[in-house]
């Protein structure tokens, strides 16, 4: 059952995205940034938590999950750590991330090759 | 401007990648390379070497040789044109380089025709190139990037076309040119560069309407260079507004490629597109006497990179040159 | 011509033919579902072989980034991604889509001056302003913290 609600949680989200896409003039990466920002707002709230509880995968693989691992990690440095926590958690918490994307992007730019599209 | 000694096209040709490989227009092309990569490292490079080819079997084709030629006109949709720049490294010819986006073979012509009939130059060429991957990355994403196309966007061309004139030959023969001025309605959409561009053909082809005194009725066909679906149907309804009907248009971008089998959007683009189709198709049937008089009418968006981010209009410019058959 | 801006936007509009919404969503729902359903996968996989959830977590987002990667290097990435739509650009894969597309585009331009430089030029804005907002949360729950009782 958790497989069906990370399938469906995770795919209402991508829909959402599409709608902005597709009704608004918004370009990817204004989406993009409206989504790690509303990531953080909702996690803030409390309204997060929950849905990652319930969805699993469904909620922390699409970039609202990314915002959520933001303001979770910046809440758990802020306990140990105070107002300096503030500056350190968010970046903790999203290094994976974002250091296996720079990490893969280097070794792809050394073993790939810019391809035409047709 | 009329000419009353017309400049006579001696030769022609066209270059083409995979996709224009296997559109309707295939058959016209002297060359379509497969690999886009044109055997070099970078797209840029890509694209200079295939300008290069072309200018080569045009130049040939023509019976001319590369010392009797006085003036050259060249013009690519890469940063400070360099695809031509490139090109022209090895070509040891007087060269002044053009940018007018893809409306860029249409101003190279008029003015390679004009420096013609003035007595000014016996031979000249205009020549311009699109690449597909070097125009992704330098006005929209990395290649590899994952992004969605709206249905009004364009593809553009992998292609480049090159003409050789001279002040005496056989046909076609350039009668007329008439450049444009540039007109801007206010479109922001970057996706949709047929809708910036149609109010500047609309324009230009009133404009030689008017100064010829000749109806849409007295030519073959009108092509127009890379208005796409959107433009098409838009220049169409402008001009029924304004009173002049067509019946005779047809748009270069819907003719290289197969809209309903070729995923292109609303369909081709490029400095290369329109000078690929009046090579591989226009000016061979105008040879061949099949097509007599025929308006060539480019148009070009003007934006930058720059400018979109600034959240500038497109500003759109159309450049017309009547070709005939007989002199 | 006669023509003003507004009436020539309207008529574009009436031209302009439209995204196909429902078969955009319907792709952007299944390939963005089936992309999270790999992910829960994976996740249960490293509960299951006795990780904590927040390093299950992590790993997951990073098998899903090589995976990325590798689908990235090879062209697919964007094969799927225009029909998907918002489907590949919304989860985390899209994201190392984003960072490892420009490396490779912008290789020739050197390993510094290319990759070092351009590497960042999508996912960037994304990084930098999820940054601002974790800061601004962080600095308003130090001072919330005490009125909340913790």
């Amino acid at each position: 059952m958790q497989f069906f609600w990370a399938f469906l949680v995770g795919g209402a989200l991508c829909v959402i995205g599409q709608l902005l896409i597709d009704l608004t003039a918004m370009t990817p990466a204004r989406i993009l940034v409206l989504f790690v920002v509303s990531g953080v707002v909702l996690s803030a709230l409390g309204w997060y938590p929950p849905l990652a509880k319930f969805a699993g995968a469904g909620a922390t693989v699409p970039l609202l999950g990314f915002g959520h691992l933001l303001a979770q990690g910046v809440i758990a440095a802020v306990e140990q750590h105070g107002l300096l926590g503030a500056l350190t958690g968010g970046f903790s918490a999203a290094a994976g991330g974002i250091a296996a994307s720079l990490a893969c992007g280097v070794i792809a730019s050394l073993l790939a090759r810019s391809k035409d599209q047709c | 401007m009329f000419f009353d000694r017309p400049p006579s096209v001696l030769g022609f040709a066209a270059v083409g990648g995979k996709r224009e490989s296997e559109g309707p227009l295939a058959d016209g092309f002297d060359l379509l390379e497969t690999d886009t990569t044109f055997g070099e490292k970078s797209w840029e490079r890509a694209e200079s070497k295939m300008q290069a080819i072309c200018a080569d079997l045009a130049i040939q084709k023509s019976g001319t040789k590369v010392e009797q030629l006085d003036l050259l006109f060249a013009g690519d949709l890469e940063n400070q044109c360099t695809a031509s720049n490139y090109t022209l490294r090895n070509l040891d010819v007087p060269f002044a380089g053009l940018y007018n986006a893809c409306a860029t073979m249409a101003e190279g012509l008029a003015l390679a025709s004009c420096f013609v009939a003035g007595g000014l130059a016996q031979r000249t060429m205009a020549l311009t190139s699109s690449h597909f991957c070097a125009a992704e990355r330098q006005f929209r994403f990395p290649l590899e990037y994952g992004g969605k196309r709206t249905p009004t966007s364009q593809w553009t061309a992998t292609a480049s076309g090159g003409v050789v004139l001279g002040d005496a030959g056989g046909p076609p023969y350039v009668r007329a040119v008439t450049f444009g001025r540039v007109i801007d309605y206010g479109i922001r959409d970057i996706n949709n560069m047929g809708a910036a561009m149609a109010p500047a053909a609309v324009s230009t082809l009133l404009t030689f309407f008017k100064d010829s005194g000749e109806k849409p009725e007295d030519f073959d066909r009108i092509f127009t260079g890379d208005l796409g679906m959107v433009g098409s149907a838009l220049m169409e309804e402008l001009c029924k507004r304004e009173g002049v009907l067509l019946n005779n248009h047809e748009d270069c971008g819907l003719l290289l490629y197969d809209r309903g089998k070729q995923e292109v959007g609303a369909g081709g683009s490029g400095a290369g597109c329109s000078a690929a189709v009046l090579c591989s198709h226009i000016l061979p049937r105008l040879r061949e006497g099949k097509l007599r008089r025929v308006l060539f009418l480019a148009t070009g968006a003007l934006m930058s990179p720059t400018t979109t981010l600034q959240k500038e209009s497109i500003p759109g410019v159309a450049h017309l040159v009547l070709l005939e058959s007989e002199k | 011509m006669k023509l003003s801006k507004e009436e020539y936007d309207k008529l574009n509009q009436q031209v302009s033919p439209k995204s196909r919404l429902l078969t955009d969503c319907l792709w952007a729902f299944f390939v963005g579902g089936s992309i999270c359903l790999v992910g829960e996968v994976l996740r249960v996989f490293y509960l299951s072989r006795g990780f904590i959830l927040t390093d299950a977590s992590a790993l997951t987002s990073v098998t899903l980034v090589v995976l990325s990667a590798v689908l990235t290097s090879l062209g697919w990435y964007q094969k799927l991604a225009s029909r998907a739509g918002a489907g590949t650009l919304v989860p985390i894969t899209g994201f190392a889509n984003a960072v490892v597309s420009p490396a490779i585009e912008y290789r020739v331009e050197g390993l510094v001056t290319g990759v070092g430089a351009k590497m960042f030029v999508i996912a960037g804005p994304v990084i930098v302003w999820g940054m601002l907002a974790s800061i601004v949360w962080g600095v308003v729950y130090y001072f919330l913290r005490p009125m909340l009782g913790g």
